[in-house]
């Protein structure tokens, strides 16, 4: 890029072929447009695994169902931590917007802590349903659950990996630019899981319950 | 990324492009709206099935979705800001044409393999 505005600098009077104005686009003005498209394309991801998930989902192979394994106690207490996350972030953002800088770290230390929980439930979760023989081993209902929900908690483990690199960005460089943009486009990422988690907690977990 | 050295120069003529900082953020009221819509959403789904209030599988799972779709309505709206204006509708499209290609992807694998099964079920039957 910077090589197609140089040659277009070089050549003065003569007739150019690159909008020199696109060249500010590329600082940053298409990364919001560009986050989103990569989480569409993730969406599809997900959509090809709940479509495996329904496929497969009452394949029990003789072993347990999902009314037998299910606790929906932890999967609420889990959903509230996601979507109470999900609005600390959106408070972090709201603290970034006003430029206060330790609110806003404040914020996103809540929304990790919530993150974390999560993803402490959820693997207490596994640890248990594999202790009592419930591996993915066992039967294509619990092949294609583990994939979906295990794809959906490293999307959020990535997250919260994410999320530390960038306190520690912030701390390093302040509310520069770049940071602001970074953390919107966690932001988008956040509340995107988020919206995944609707669909696992509807379609995997209540309705595995249904008879 | 290459373009971050060479962005010295100053870009205040286009200060209402809608980039990183020209994107709405919502409001607290906008955020907070969005969480209590969200809780209720969820709350009643989780409540009906818990407490197996309908007494109808077919039923629930039917009116647990709808709830689902509303809430996802809900976060796309309160949460990721979306509207039709974003972007210059960018991101609108991109998620129409999402949504095409999800819709496609679960009703093709879902009525494809429900009639597969279906279809197949005699001769697996035997051959057990």
């Amino acid at each position: 890029m910077e090589k197609a505005a140089a040659q277009v600098q070089v050549s003065n009077g003569a007739p150019t072929f690159y909008v020199t104005e696109e060249e500010h686009e590329h600082s940053g003005g298409s990364t919001m447009l560009g986050f989103w498209i990569y989480l569409m394309s993730d969406c599809l991801v997900f959509a090809v695994l709940f479509a495996t998930f329904g496929v497969l989902g009452r394949n029990y192979a003789a072993g347990p169902s999902g009314a037998d394994l299910f606790d929906l106690r932890l999967v609420a207490v889990n959903t509230g931590l996601l979507l109470l996350s999900s609005i600390t972030y959106g408070f972090a953002m709201l603290a970034m917007d006003k430029g206060r800088q330790a609110a806003m770290q404040a914020w996103l230390v809540v929304t990790g802590l919530f993150g974390l929980g999560f993803i402490a439930i959820e693997l207490y979760e596994f640890a248990h349903l594999i202790h009592e023989g419930a591996t993915p081993m066992r039967s294509a209902f619990l092949s294609s659950f583990f994939t979906l929900v295990g794809t959906h908690g490293l999307h959020v483990t990535f997250g919260l990996i994410w999320l530390v690199v960038l306190m520690r960005q912030v701390a390093r460089r302040g509310l520069i630019e770049a940071n602001c943009r970074r953390l919107m486009c966690l932001s988008m990422f956040w509340h995107f899981l988020d919206i995944v988690w609707i669909g696992v907690f509807t379609f995997v977990y209540l309705m595995g319950v249904l008879k | 990324m290459s373009g971050s050295q060479n962005h010295a120069e100053p870009h205040a003529e286009h200060g209402d492009h809608g980039d990183a900082h020209g994107a709405p953020h919502g409001s607290l009221r906008g955020y907070v709206t969005g969480f209590v819509l969200s809780v209720i959403l969820t709350a009643i789904p989780f409540w009906l099935v818990m407490n197996d209030v309908l007494g109808h599988a077919t039923l629930t799972a039917l009116v647990i979705m709808g709830f689902a779709a509303v809430q996802i309505v809900v976060h796309m709206v309160y949460f990721l800001h979306m509207n039709s204006r974003s972007e210059g509708g960018w991101t609108m499209m991109a998620l129409i044409f999402t949504i095409i290609i999800v819709v496609i992807a679960l009703s093709g694998s879902l009525w494809v393999m429900f009639h597969l099964n279906a279809n197949m079920m005699p001769s697996d039957m035997h051959r057990m």
